[in-house]
């Protein structure tokens, strides 16, 4: 489904992203899992349009989108819920949502009470401004979002950053219900334990290079693994 | 008492020409994160298409010379964005300034050049024909009741506009976080497009308000009412739509009942001050909003 070939990243001078590549097949869950600034959510980026590769492609569904603009890649099936949430903390809960569903030309309430129905803290606050929220609910927020567009891939950039252990693991569940009803997830996290125990398969990302890659089983059984992230 | 009741209604109206103005800063700051210092003189150039167009024939409707300077604002305004401000869409936030400044030199100077630099007379026969309301000792003549009219109506369509319809929210959405917007596939350059569209369309109505009532126009007539409506957008608080509402009228109250009770030498100064007393204490302006973010 998506196929990330050779692909460089700069901010300026600095060489952020050397060499990536990696893909994520249908019906998968991918985790991108490394420490702070190894380069996960500039790769995220770069798929999604924000950031631009100088080499390589980037091809979704067969086709390479490395220099689509940002806002046409939604409309192609590709969601991105950015690091940090970014909601719009001014705007309404249901505003939000209407804004998930800005390229939706037919009449999406279903996908507003399918979203309400995931998370019915968003309906009890339907009316509220968004900076209202909790950080739980605004991450809720932030995924039904995305939802909102019905995405064909689902890339999530640290859902769990920030939260509370008890909203980790419902985040999480979430994760594992979205990718049971269809949907395919690119997840990048510095919660590697929690990551690897859902992914399919997983990269290790380490100063812009993917270090390893594997099942998510096999990396979550590595001793090497264990040591740089999982704290054993 | 009709001396105050005179100064309200006058104070009212200028006040509703600045705020129409201070809406256009107000929405490319929000929107674009810029000051699109040019903008004044868009009021220049639409009260020069009014004049031209009654200048063409005896018989022209007063409409069709509105409409004239409505759509020439509106091309301008979005040419500008389109050819000085989109490039620079990355560049720090001083070179836009400054390329700002040198649109609003460019298009007085354009003007100086085409008009040239004696004042021209402006006149709508539209305005002539709306009679004028007399209360007791108070006169409200043609002009003062079509701004204050229009003013309202314009406020309220544009306040549902931003706030109900998908366009109106997708600003809103790119004001607040232009990468987020993006990710919702919301393109951010046709939205500052109709910004600016929108800014230079209530720049042209402002422009017929503001000629109708001055009478003279020449090439930096855009200037003052510019910087007045600049200010009374920082006033209300850069950004806030309704802030730059209440800004303009503040403003043109200020200034008119400085000019009645103080001094009319004075009245510029009078209004500035009370601008900086409005920023020493609360430096967001009166309805500008402090952002917190949760984490």
């Amino acid at each position: 489904m998506l196929k990330v070939d050779n692909i460089n990243v700069y901010y300026g001078k600095i060489h952020a992203i050397k060499d990536v590549s990696f893909e994520v097949n249908d019906g998968e869950i991918v985790a991108l899992i490394g420490a702070n600034g190894a380069g996960k959510s500039t790769i995220l980026k770069t798929v999604s349009g924000l950031l631009r590769t100088r080499t390589g492609s980037i091809s979704f569904n067969e086709e390479n989108i490395a220099h689509t603009e940002a806002h046409k890649l939604l409309a192609k099936g590709l969601a991105h819920v950015p690091e940090g949430r970014r909601i719009f903390l001014q705007m309404s809960v249901m505003e939000n949502l209407e804004m998930g569903a800005y390229i939706r030309k037919d009449n999406y309430k279903a996908d507003i009470a399918d979203v309400f129905a995931r998370f019915p803290r968003l309906e009890e606050r339907k009316n509220q401004v968004a900076g209202t929220l909790s950080g739980g609910e605004q991450q809720m927020l932030a995924i039904g979002r995305a939802l909102m567009s019905r995405p064909k891939l689902l890339m999530l950039d640290e859902p769990s950053m920030g939260l509370a252990p008890i909203l980790v693991d419902q985040i999480f569940d979430i994760i594992k219900e979205l990718h049971a009803s269809g949907t395919t997830v690119l997840l990048v996290e510095q919660n590697a334990e929690k990551a690897l125990a859902i992914a399919d398969r997983a990269y290790v990302l380490e100063s812009g290079r993917i270090a390893v890659s594997g099942t998510g089983s096999e990396l979550a059984a590595s001793d090497k693994i264990k040591k740089a992230y999982l704290g054993g | 008492m009709t001396a105050f009741i005179q100064t309200l209604v006058s104070g009212l109206s200028l006040g509703s020409i600045y705020a129409l103005i201070a809406l256009g800063y107000t929405m490319v700051y929000g929107i674009a994160k810029m000051l699109n210092f040019a903008h004044g003189d868009v009021i220049m150039v639409g009260a020069y298409s009014v004049i031209t167009t009654v200048s063409l024939s005896a018989n022209v409707p007063s409409v069709v010379a509105i409409l004239v300077s409505v759509v020439v604002c509106v091309v301008l305004g979005v040419t500008i964005e389109f050819l000085a401000y989109r490039p620079l869409r990355k560049a720090p936030s001083l070179a836009v300034l400054i390329t700002a400044i040198g649109v609003s030199y460019l298009l007085q100077n354009i003007a100086l050049l085409w008009f040239g630099s004696e004042q021209k007379a402006f006149h709508l026969a539209l305005f002539d024909r709306i009679k004028p309301i007399v209360i007791g000792e108070v006169y409200i003549n043609g002009i003062t009741l079509i701004t204050l009219v229009t003013t309202v109506v314009i406020m309220i369509a544009l306040t549902l506009f931003i706030n109900l319809t998908k366009m109106g929210k997708a600003m809103r959405a790119v004001s607040e976080d232009k990468e987020a917007a993006e990710l919702m596939g919301i393109s951010v350059n046709k939205t500052i497009t109709v910004t600016f569209a929108t800014g230079s369309f209530l720049a042209a109505i402002a422009a017929v308000f503001y000629g109708g009532a001055y009478t003279m126009i020449k090439p930096t007539t855009g200037s003052m009412p510019g910087i007045k409506a600049f200010t009374a957008a920082v006033f209300g608080g850069i950004g806030s739509i309704p802030g730059a509402m209440l800004g303009g009228i503040m403003l043109g109250l200020i200034e008119q009942f400085s000019k009645a009770y103080i001094s009319t030498l004075w009245a510029d100064a009078i209004v500035f001050v009370v601008l900086v007393l409005v920023l020493v204490v609360r430096p967001t302006g009166l309805l500008g909003k402090k952002i917190s973010e949760k984490v």
